[in-house]
């Protein structure tokens, strides 16, 4: 167990608490940033796709994670996202422009339509980005002329300073593209935390009635973590859209908005950590299921036909019982492990019992 | 003439949506709960009805297998609480609505794989009947979906607002501790109303497999539920069965009316805009907020 001594208000918003923890994130870094000479092109893919998923993970765990407002309807923003940065590609921006951009409008629509529900309180505010996103997939559908209705758009390469860089052309590029979109997203969502905004953020999660006590506008609050969050959020779409190749109304259907919320839940609600596990989870399953079956087949003989929807079902069943029995999810779980090892040999089996609560109705306070 | 048929397929389809909010309603009302599986729920009844009654499997007579069906969903709202959902107790709301998410899919899933992804619809005695009511035809199916539910709902409501269970059913919903002190045992009360949910959904799927296909992906149409539920206050039965019914009738002149692209979305921007100017709904049940 460390024990960091803070000696300086300095000290206590540094970005890493102590200098090993700053080693193990570089470590971190320089694996992540030399995976594409490890890897072979389709594990690139699959790399990529994880970080993409990061991003969007990142983006709905600053709402729901930090602030407290679980949202299902983040898919319309990355739709946002993915449609601007693509339409703002055909007129000749280019990338380095029209990605910001794209992300910067997402952010914009999410506090212009959430605006009017921000009144709105847990489940009521559930139903009420569901029923955002259910309407921004038939809205892609009206919007024909810019969106190419039901058959959809197709991402044209990014230019970078003149390199052109597509998924199959050069999948070693865009993993870094991705890559740097991942770290600058996580530079400002960190920072962000250790400023008054982020702190107002944790104020009004933990509670409403004292966070308003202590001074924090809420309502402002919450259409700033929303602003926020769409953002990340459209550019995590963007840069799917790219992935993707083409794309239409059903790439952005309710299911990705509901798989977004399970998918940070299963990473660890209130952690950035959180996302990636979550991320991680998501991405890799499919690809984890076909090698299973694969094996199962060679080791029996008996040839296991794929089930459709049996990725769903799965994955329900992992978001099923991380909630009965580890509530913090994956993030949760590896902490308790850590904790295990730093204390050893003085960790306590209930040392993170949770404490018996009621529950009251909203209906009636 | 175009009009009235337009009403009675509209109050029909009202009442399917009304029947699967009034499920999750009254767990909300007697558990504080959302369910966002009800719709799953209403699906998974409506499968078992069609593997129990049509010929090309169990082939049981009609009636049996409806009443075997809705004493099975009975059984599995009971246990999914008894398993699952009490080792929530007491936990935040949004925790058991991404919990029930997750039972969804895996609903979904057994669905498909044991039933397959092709629609299926129920072998019931209405199919194909007419009934004749003054100068009126009917079907026969819309008929008994609206006879049902109405009974339904009124028969709940009085359950709820009479009985000594459906007092205590809200009462534990209001103040888990304080229903505790008043001698209510409150985690078998849930129970209960997770088992009768269960069979308010087997009811709600068996009218829908009735009137048309179903297939495994019908349970999203819970999601339109909940725009019947928030329109009718969230918290009051009559009020959930009129937000149904609204949700229903918008549908079919919606999509008489308003040009293709645009009638699909009627309902869910009702529900916004109800949730906008009037989050409580139109039967409002919230109170003056106490700090």
């Amino acid at each position: 167990m460390r024990f960091v001594f803070k000696t300086s208000y300095e000290a206590d918003i540094r970005l890493f608490k102590h200098k090993p923890q700053m080693a193990w994130y570089m470590l971190l870094l320089a694996v992540v940033v030399a995976l594409p000479f490890l890897l072979d092109e389709f594990f690139i893919g699959e790399a990529t796709n994880v970080l993409i998923w990061a991003i969007a993970g990142m983006g709905l765990m600053l709402l729901t994670g930090h602030t407290g407002q679980a949202s299902l309807g983040h898919a319309a923003f990355m739709a946002a996202g993915c449609y601007f940065n693509v339409i703002l590609l055909e007129r000749g921006v280019p990338f380095i422009i029209s990605l910001p951009l794209a992300g910067l409008i997402a952010g914009l629509i999410g506090v212009i339509i959430t605006l009017p529900v921000l009144r709105l309180h847990g489940v009521y505010l559930a139903i009420a980005t569901l029923a955002i996103s259910i309407l921004t997939e038939d809205f892609i559908v009206i919007a024909e002329p810019w969106t190419g209705g039901v058959t959809g758009l197709v991402a044209p390469p990014m230019i970078i300073f003149g390199l052109e860089i597509d998924r199959y052309g050069t999948p070693g590029l865009f993993y870094y593209v991705v890559l740097f979109v991942v770290l600058a997203v996580l530079m400002v969502y960190r920072n962000l935390l250790r400023t008054p905004t982020g702190r107002a953020f944790t104020a009004v999660r933990d509670s409403e009635i004292s966070a308003q006590a202590m001074g924090i506008n809420i309502t402002k609050t919450k259409a700033m973590s929303f602003g926020f969050s769409a953002t990340i959020a459209g550019l995590s779409g963007a840069l799917l859209g790219h992935f993707a190749g083409a794309f239409n109304h059903e790439t952005f259907n309710v299911i990705l908005s509901i798989q977004l919320l399970l998918m940070i839940v299963v990473g660890g609600l209130g952690s950035i950590h959180g996302a990636f596990f979550g991320a991680m989870v998501v991405a890799l399953l499919p690809q984890f299921i076909a090698i299973s079956r694969d094996w199962v087949t060679d080791l029996t003989g008996f040839n296991a036909t794929t089930i459709p929807g049996i990725e769903a079902g799965i994955f329900g069943l992992i978001v099923l019982l991380f909630i009965l029995f580890e509530p913090n999810g994956i993030y949760g779980l590896w902490f308790k492990i850590r904790t295990y090892f730093e204390m050893f040999p003085f960790y306590r089996k209930n040392m993170f019992k949770r404490q018996k609560t009621y529950l009251k109705t909203e209906r009636l306070r | 003439m175009d009009v009235l048929q337009l009403v009675i397929s509209g109050l029909a389809n009202g009442c399917v949506y009304g029947l699967i909010a009034l499920g999750f309603v009254m767990i909300y009302k007697a558990t504080e709960a959302v369910n966002f599986a009800q719709g799953d729920f209403m699906m998974f009844g409506a499968f078992i009805t069609i593997w129990l009654t049509n010929t090309d499997f169990v082939g049981l007579p009609f009636w049996l297998s409806v009443i075997l069906a809705i004493l099975i969903m009975g059984v599995f709202g009971y246990l999914m609480e008894r398993i699952i959902i009490r080792r929530m107790f007491g936990q935040s709301q949004i925790a058991v609505v991404i919990l029930t998410i997750a039972i969804g899919f895996i609903l979904r899933f057994l669905a498909g794989a044991i039933w397959g992804h092709d629609p299926l619809s129920l072998e019931s005695p209405f199919a194909g009947k007419e009934v004749r009511f003054g100068g009126l035809v009917l079907g026969a199916d819309e008929v008994a979906i609206i006879l049902v539910t109405l009974l339904l709902t009124g028969s709940l409501f009085v359950f709820f607002a009479k009985t000594k269970l459906g007092l205590a059913m809200q009462a534990a919903s209001q103040n888990q501790l304080a229903a505790y002190y008043m001698g209510i045992p409150v985690k078998r009360v849930h129970g209960l109303i997770w088992g009768l949910s269960g069979m308010v959904s087997a009811i709600a799927g068996i009218l829908f497999a009735a009137k048309g296909a179903i297939d495994p992906s019908a349970g999203l149409l819970g999601i339109k539920a909940f725009a019947a539920a928030v329109i009718g206050g969230f918290g009051s039965l009559p009020g959930v069965l009129i937000g149904g019914l609204i949700i229903g009738l918008t549908e079919p002149f919606a999509s008489r009316y308003i040009a293709a692209g645009y009638s699909q979305i009627a309902p869910y921007t009702i529900l916004l805009l109800v949730l906008v100017f009037r989050p409580a709904g139109l039967f409002a049940q919230m109170q003056k907020k106490k700090v």
